[in-house]
């Protein structure tokens, strides 16, 4: 009798399921946005320089709020560009 | 007594003696004003992401600074706007958070993932390192052990090949 690992799929039964998202800054216990730090806040914007949406990034809006202040104050500061285009 | 956080981008077409005065003046003035300044951070150089008057880099600076009232800040800033020698500048109050994070920066807690990972790696090397002194007898066990582990292993990779 076939064991349970034996058992194999035609498709992968795990493309159907979503990873659930969650917010970073909660999860992780980080309270302050640097807008000095480049690297991190690329991470919250799209190749063209726009903030992503939350739908994408899981933010709570909270933290959404400081990311966006954050990516504000570095483009004031040319850290990063108001337009941009393959930024990525 | 809030706790501000100046950051300027300077002209880098000014040679660095200038660049270096024309950060000490605002460093002066900010003292002059009574704040008492907690940390002042050259960044240095750096390539911004859209040119500011024709120019495509910049110095950085960055001053944190304590002031129980925020009047000098406009008497600041009308310095800086005043001053062709400065491209930008911001001011932003720090809440408690910032301030934690900034001290967490200066003593190199922050890059934490990495910092983290660095100093995890180094207590297992050191665990490592120390453990084969303080067990030099059961040496030969663990030996064994290994030796017993590998062909598990081995198994077990052949196993997944097979699938």
């Amino acid at each position: 009798m076939a064991s349970r690992d034996d058992i194999k799929f035609l498709s992968n039964p795990n493309i159907g399921s979503q990873r659930k998202k969650y917010c970073r800054f909660r999860k992780y216990g980080i309270r302050h946005i640097d807008y000095k730090d480049p690297d991190f806040l690329l991470q919250f914007i799209n190749e063209q320089g726009k903030v992503l949406p939350r739908r994408i990034t899981g933010n709570s809006l909270k933290y959404q709020r400081k990311v966006a202040t954050a990516v504000k104050r570095a483009r004031h500061l040319a850290i990063l560009p108001y337009v941009a285009d393959l930024l990525k | 007594m809030n706790q501000y956080e100046v950051t300027f981008v300077v002209d880098p077409v000014l040679s660095g003696d200038e660049i270096k005065s024309t950060a000490q003046t605002y460093i002066d003035l900010i003292t002059k004003e009574g704040a008492e300044i907690v940390f002042t951070d050259e960044m240095g150089l750096k390539q911004l992401a859209y040119p500011i008057k024709k120019r495509t880099t910049g110095v950085y600076y960055c001053i944190e600074y304590k002031v129980p009232n925020g009047e000098m800040i406009s008497k600041m800033e009308l310095a800086f706007r005043r001053d062709e020698r400065i491209m930008r500048f911001l001011t932003v109050r720090l809440d408690k958070f910032g301030v934690k994070y900034n001290e967490d920066k200066r003593n190199g807690l922050i890059g934490k993932k990495r910092a983290d990972k660095k100093s995890k790696d180094a207590a297992k090397e050191t665990a490592r390192k120390a453990a084969p002194v303080k067990k030099q007898a059961p040496k030969p066990v663990q030996k064994v052990a290994a030796a017993a582990a590998a062909p598990v292993v081995a198994a077990a990779a052949a196993k997944s090949e097979e699938e």
